[in-house]
């Protein structure tokens, strides 16, 4: 079995472990929350995690070969960008999948017999996290930008229609003046 | 936002946070996070406590020397007044029902966004002064000496909630966290301790009538830009009058329709609505502003600003009130208006001129809801309306907290959505409704500075939004209330790109036929109609 097989086989706990290490990264009483409550609506944090891993791994399962990895890396990423996070605390999930396939294999008694296939399995893990890290700058960078948008366009549609005002009313009292 | 870290903090890594209980975390004062806090001038305008500079960051929040015996004076001044307030702090069972149904903490995943626990805040120290077992067993009975680190922790949590009562809907004993904020609030404006996106419009609205201080004839002036508008689009020139007396209606809507984007487009709508059916109405220019962020302040406050509307009517002497799209508007006049400044009874129960339909519901405080109205002008077949000139929008709504789940109001909006446009689908049936979700930005926190924490506030919105916009193709997203029309486009664009904002009224506006209107080729905001994307760019040429 090589190492993707090995990775397809035991999707299902590896998904689990790594689920559980990022849902880990909040308090206690929200990661309770996180994990079981399943109606994506109710809880959109946990759900876009999910959704976000599980698309996560089958791209890294079939070594990146496109951007078709950046909306499950956004899914998460754009979710932890506006929360307490540090930028390191927030695509910080990506590295512990390194840990929760080790430890995975450790339990099944197999690390030494991959050893060497890790090493390209964490090139492309690394791939991942500097993308996510990648999309984590777009999304600060935006929310800087809306708070821009919303100052100018407190202000500025204000003046615009003023000076659009006082264009009309000095066009009227030309009008008025030439007649 | 965020400031940069101190080489320290950039060496934690850590992955996991420290495990404490909540009465020992203390909140961070990050940017983006915390709203500003409110400026002397604008609590002197207003008689306000405390007026001084101060930064809610800084260490040093200038309170008065007296502050602890202020707050505990306050608190029983407000256990013995507010039957609610005390009922609230005693009766709560902890059963957590209510924990994960607030969009704050869905969020941001802080467990002191439980409105159980922004509850247990205050009533840790309701505990401690005010019960016998609090005084003397403390910690055991959930009890905390009120201190100045909490001052800073109410205003913190108290000013990141919305006061949605999404939390109440929940509550098996119907306890209201957000009157519990409004508590929290009004003990921190005794200190001096509220934030200046509220005290600006609330000084500004005590002053000149609205909340951006817009004198009346500046609030004219932009009315009549937008009667030159609809002439551009539709060839029909609308005549709206100012403190016009003996008018049968006085019309108020919040200023922002009057003053940004997109509400803008509604305010056409309405007039264009008005004209069409000749209502006998009037704007005020003194009372310029649906809005009452009093509401956010103190129970005296919103009673304050609330009054001008109804003293407007009287010298106006029109026979009743219709109101705009507004959220907390309807709260106030829904919930409160009546036994402030009510019942109004020198005007007329309000009955349609066009229908005769008498508005039972509004008896007391006068006051018709627009969505109602025109669902009603609707219902008569009272209005010419071509749906398919919003064809190109597929639209769901947002129910706004305060005319959901404080006025009941969820079908009239519908009702006209579907007569105005031919593409329309809710989300999911645990977000619209009375169990909405918050935009995120009510309440007064809808500031530019608080961006971070609103787009985590609005992420449960926003990913029901997003869920219809990538079933259905929804690129429209439809609400009735100003600060909706104002933070729901940032939120759209970080969590949901690709679908824009409207009012109800916009749409109507756009598929209202007007009698003598020229061929319309494009929508209210200039862009072109479905089917007509060809005559546009030949105009353009
Ligand atoms: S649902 Fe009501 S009783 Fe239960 S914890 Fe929340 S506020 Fe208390
Ligand atoms: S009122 Fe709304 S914002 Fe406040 S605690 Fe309840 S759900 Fe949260």
């Amino acid at each position: 079995m090589n190492l993707t097989e090995y990775l397809q086989r035991n999707q299902k706990p590896i998904l689990q472990a790594w689920f559980q290490s990022v849902v880990e990264t909040y308090p206690e009483e929200t990661a309770k929350f996180l994990k079981k409550e399943k109606d994506p609506f109710a809880n959109p944090v946990g759900s876009s995690i999910l959704e976000g891993i599980q698309g996560i791994f089958t791209q890294i399962l079939g070594g990146l070969p496109s951007d078709d990895v950046l909306p499950f890396l956004d899914r998460i990423v754009r979710v932890r960008a506006i929360q307490d996070f540090t930028p390191a605390q927030a695509v910080s999930f990506m590295f512990s999948l390194k840990d929760v396939v080790r430890s995975r294999m450790e339990k099944d008694g197999l690390l030494d017999r991959y050893t060497a296939d890790l090493v390209a399995f964490d090139r492309t893990v690394d791939r991942a996290a500097l993308m996510a890290f990648n999309i984590f700058m777009e999304c600060r960078e935006k929310l800087y930008q809306l708070r821009i948008d919303e100052i100018k366009n407190r202000t500025g549609r204000l003046l615009e229609r003023a000076n659009a005002i006082w264009e009309s009313r000095r066009a009227e009292d030309g009008s008025r003046e030439e007649s | 936002m965020a400031t940069v870290p101190k080489p320290s903090e950039l060496g934690k890594v850590d992955h996991r946070p420290p495990q404490r209980p909540w009465t020992e975390t203390t909140p961070e004062f990050r940017p983006g996070t915390f709203c500003y806090g409110a400026k002397a001038k604008n609590l002197d305008v207003v008689g306000m406590p405390n007026p001084r500079e101060w930064n809610p960051a800084d260490e040093d929040w200038k309170l008065p020397d007296d502050w602890k015996d202020i707050t505990l004076k306050g608190m029983e001044d407000r256990l013995n007044k507010f039957r609610s307030f005390k009922l609230f702090m005693d009766i709560c069972v902890r059963c957590g029902a209510c924990a994960d149904k607030c969009h704050y903490f869905i969020g941001s995943g802080d467990p002191k966004n439980m409105p159980v626990l922004r509850a247990e805040l205050i009533r840790s120290i309701y505990r401690k002064y005010f019960t016998g077992s609090g005084k003397i067993f403390s910690k055991y009975a959930g009890a905390r000496a009120l201190t100045e680190q909490i001052i800073k922790e109410w205003f913190y949590y108290y000013y990141q909630c919305t006061e949605c009562r999404r939390c109440s809907v929940f509550c098996p004993y119907g306890i209201d966290t957000a009157e519990i904020t409004m508590m929290g609030r009004e003990l921190l404006n005794e200190l001096g301790c509220g934030i200046d996106w509220i005290m600006g419009p609330v000084a500004n609205c005590y002053m000149n009538g609205n909340h951006l201080g817009i004198q009346p004839h500046a609030f004219k002036d932009m009315i009549m830009f937008f009667v030159d508008e609809i002439e551009a689009v539709t060839g029909v020139r609308v005549e709206p009058t100012f403190n016009r007396k003996g008018a049968e209606v006085l019309f108020i809507t919040p200023s922002g329709d009057v003053f940004a984007d997109p509400g803008t487009y509604t305010l056409m709508g309405y007039m264009m609505l008005f004209h069409e059916i000749g209502l006998d109405y009037t704007w005020s220019t003194y009372a310029s502003e649906g809005g009452n962020f009093g509401l956010f302040t103190s129970h005296e406050m919103m009673k304050r600003l609330n009054a001008k509307m109804y003293a407007e009517a009287k010298r106006l002497k029109v026979k009743w009130l219709l109101g705009g799209e507004c959220g907390h508007m309807w709260r106030v006049i829904n919930q409160y208006m009546d036994t402030m400044n009510g019942p109004a009874d020198f005007l007329e129960v309000p009955k349609s001129p066009i229908t005769g339909t008498v508005f039972e519901n509004a008896k007391s405080t006068k006051m018709v809801h627009i969505a109602e109205f025109t669902a009603d002008l609707i219902r008569h077949g009272k209005l010419n309306l071509d749906p398919s000139r919003n064809d190109n929008k597929i639209v769901t709504f947002h129910d706004s907290c305060n005319p959901s789940r404080a006025m009941g109001f969820f079908e009239e909006p519908r009702y006209v959505l579907k007569a105005v446009c031919n593409h329309f689908y809710d989300m999911p049936e645990n977000t619209i409704r009375e169990k909405t979700f918050c935009c995120g930005s009510g309440s007064g926190l809808n500031t530019d500075e608080f961006m971070e924490m609103r787009m985590r506030g609005g992420l449960p919105r926003a990913n029901a939004v997003r869920y219809v916009h990538e079933k259905y193709g929804v690129n429209m997203l439809a609400c009735i209330c100003a600060i909706d029309r104002a933070v729901l486009p940032p939120l759209m664009n970080y969590w949901v790109p690709g679908v824009n904002v409207t009012g109800l009224h916009e749409l109507v506006g756009n598929a209202l036929v007007m009698k003598g209107e020229k061929k319309r080729t494009t929508d209210l905001r200039y862009e072109p109609l479905p089917g007509m994307e060809e005559e546009e760019e030949a105009e353009d040429v």
